[in-house]
């Protein structure tokens, strides 16, 4: 895993001073490079920063031209009105943001239990076509959700999963689960299958030997790929907005595209509720920081 | 795991095969067993919401159904497919999807590949640095759609602002047809540039240290180590970024959706934002799939490519 962040910053070339003779030209083109990059960071950061300082803008300074960059006056009324209704009580925004605490949760835990075991008995045992079976389930999470959905809508209206919350758990732990294969045979393939026939040869059986010795090994693994899984569904928009539309019901992803329905827009509020959606997800994606690329390209890339 | 035990009910068979005398195929036997049981409960949920489905949407694109007209479909043959190869406006959806894609994920590339190789030509601060460049890449793309509209407004927006306070006249950048388009353009790039980065940087970090020292040795200039050592080591893991870029944003829909919901007139609407329009707005659903299996069909294609290349690069 040379991608991970951390390791990035202990390895890599430094190779700044094999020529002593051209030293002064090096430094100024080390000065050029730090300049660029501080340039493409603010140019990255700018749009992040701007919708945090919009969410705590008053209103007046919201709609200011030209835009206030500095200049304005603090406050939390935007945070106040995603969680409270004006009319005192619960907001929509805040039922949906728990709508999407309990699908994003419990589609998690969903995929994670299937799909655990079935990365480490594709990890561990020999079978027919084994590489083809996992090209095909990783294919089947490439499918276009729009297209998916279509089939997916008429079928849900059949069972009565259409606007429930039960409906976008499961079609969330079916885009999860290959995911959560690829990832974890990643995890499992470096824990030495030995482990296993140690515990076997002591009387164990395969599964007691799964059960005690290498699932424990596995924690680690298990909340970073749980974890990204959680980031998929709670980010997920497109199955969101066709099988549902009840308040009670309903994800943030489609409440917060809902604020800008209307003719007028308070952007501040919508700011606020971007600030509150995506806090939760930028600190887990610290907290995994270090599976990030094996994370990003669905557990396909490992180095 | 608690699934593993109700399973155990559906396959008695197997259970009462996994007694025989012999210790050592029993061995082998329950670990078929546990193969079985552990597999299976996955592949049956993808069986179930994956496959299932598209297969449901094959039958469906060779008939004249209709969600919401209700009655029986008619079997209509290839007629969908026909009609839909032939549409002027299916034509005109391609153009625009192969533009946006083309150069979005251009744009991506070499912007997310130059970041990347700056950022590992520094010593220091390096891990804050790669920290900061990918907050886009976590942000929803719903989050990410209508943070740009608000910023992109031609009246308030603080774009441009920016481009008032510089002397510069007002672009509406989403309501006229030419700068729409390169808006989605802008705004993807924006969001997907740190993944492309992310990957670069593993693929540059990894480069050996001695190489370039060999080169350091023989006096070779950097831009002849770039071309030489750098460039072909990470090449094939960056090409693995730009076909899963590709994919996503042949896939996309939110951004289309948030941004400019196809318009103005339908200089933005990509395929997949097509499919929804005759699905869901047209309710032609059997034209609808037979589009959709269309699109699956180049996603297949796009990602057996993609497949093989990763197959290529592990066994290396």
């Amino acid at each position: 895993m040379a991608g991970s962040i951390d390791e990035a910053v202990s390895t890599g070339p430094a190779r700044d001073h094999t020529r002593p003779a051209r030293r002064g030209g090096g430094r100024g083109r080390a000065v050029l490079e730090v300049a660029l990059l501080a340039v493409l960071a603010v140019v990255m950061l700018f749009p992040a920063l701007w919708m945090i300082e919009t969410s705590i803008k008053e209103n007046r300074d919201v709609y200011a031209i030209p835009a206030k960059f500095f200049d304005f006056k603090v406050t939390m009324d935007h945070f106040r009105d995603v969680f409270a209704a004006s009319g005192g009580g619960r907001s929509a925004l805040s039922v949906s943001f728990l709508n999407s605490v309990v699908v994003a949760g419990v589609s998690t835990v969903l995929a994670t239990v299937l799909g655990v075991p079935a990365a480490w008995a594709y990890s561990r045992f020999a079978m027919k076509a084994k590489k083809d079976q996992l090209f095909f389930i990783l294919s089947t999470r490439f499918m276009p959700p729009v297209v998916v959905v279509i089939p997916i809508f008429l079928m849900y209206r059949q069972v009565g999963l259409i606007d429930t919350k039960l409906g976008l758990i499961l079609i969330y732990a079916a885009f999860n689960v290959p995911f959560t294969i690829w990832m974890m045979k990643g995890f499992v393939d470096e824990v030495p299958a030995e482990y296993e026939d140690a515990a076997m040869l002591d009387g164990y059986t395969r599964l007691q030997a799964f059960w005690k010795f290498t699932l424990p090994l596995l924690l680690p693994g298990i909340a970073a790929t749980a974890v990204f899984a959680l980031i998929f569904s709670w980010n997920e928009f497109v199955f969101a907005i066709f099988l549902t539309s009840s308040d009670n019901v309903r994800t943030a992803p489609p409440a917060i595209a809902g604020l800008i329905g209307g003719t007028t827009v308070d952007w501040g509020l919508v700011a606020a509720a971007s600030v509150v959606f995506a806090l939760p997800v930028l600190a887990f994606a610290y907290l995994v920081r270090r599976h990030l690329v094996a994370g990003v390209t669905l557990g396909a890339v490992r180095r | 795991m608690s699934n593993s035990a109700p399973l155990t009910t559906d396959h008695p068979g197997q259970v009462a095969a996994a007694t025989p005398p012999a210790p050592g195929r029993s061995h082998r036997l329950s670990d078929r067993w546990l193969t079985v049981a552990f597999i299976s409960p996955a592949l049956l949920l993808l069986l179930a919401m994956s496959v299932f489905p598209l297969l449901w949407a094959l039958y469906l694109s060779f008939t004249d159904y209709s969600a919401t007209r209700g009655g029986p479909a008619h079997f209509i043959g290839f007629g969908n497919y026909t009609a839909i190869l032939a549409s002027p406006q299916v034509h005109l959806r391609t153009y625009t999807t192969l533009l946006y894609v083309i150069g979005a994920v251009t744009l991506q590339t070499v912007l997310g590949f130059t970041i990347a190789y700056l950022i590992s030509r520094r010593t220091h601060g390096r891990g804050l640095l790669t920290t900061l460049f990918l907050v886009p890449m976590m942000l929803s793309p719903v989050v990410v759609g209508l943070f740009w509209r608000f910023m992109l407004d031609a009246q308030f927006g603080v774009i441009n602002s920016m481009l008032g306070s510089l002397g510069l006249g007002q672009v509406e950048w989403l309501t006229q047809q030419r700068t729409a388009l390169i808006s989605l353009i802008v705004v993807d790039t924006w969001q997907w540039t740190p993944f492309i980065m992310l990957i670069a940087l593993a693929g540059l970090t990894a480069v050996p240290k001695y190489l370039y020292e060999a080169a350091s040795i023989d006096r070779a200039s950097e831009w002849f180590r770039f071309r030489t050592i750098t460039l072909p080591l990470v090449w094939p893991l960056l090409l693995i970024a730009v076909l899963f870029r590709a994919i996503e944003a042949f896939r996309l829909f939110d951004l289309v959706y948030i941004l400019t919901s196809g318009g103005p007139g339908v200089s933005t609407e990509t395929l997949s934002f097509h499919v929804y329009k005759v699905a869901f707005l047209g309710f032609n659903t059997g034209t609808a799939s037979a589009y959709g299996i269309l699109m699956v069909l180049v996603v297949i294609v796009l990602t057996q490519l993609y497949l093989r290349y990763l197959n290529k690069l592990k066994e290396d």
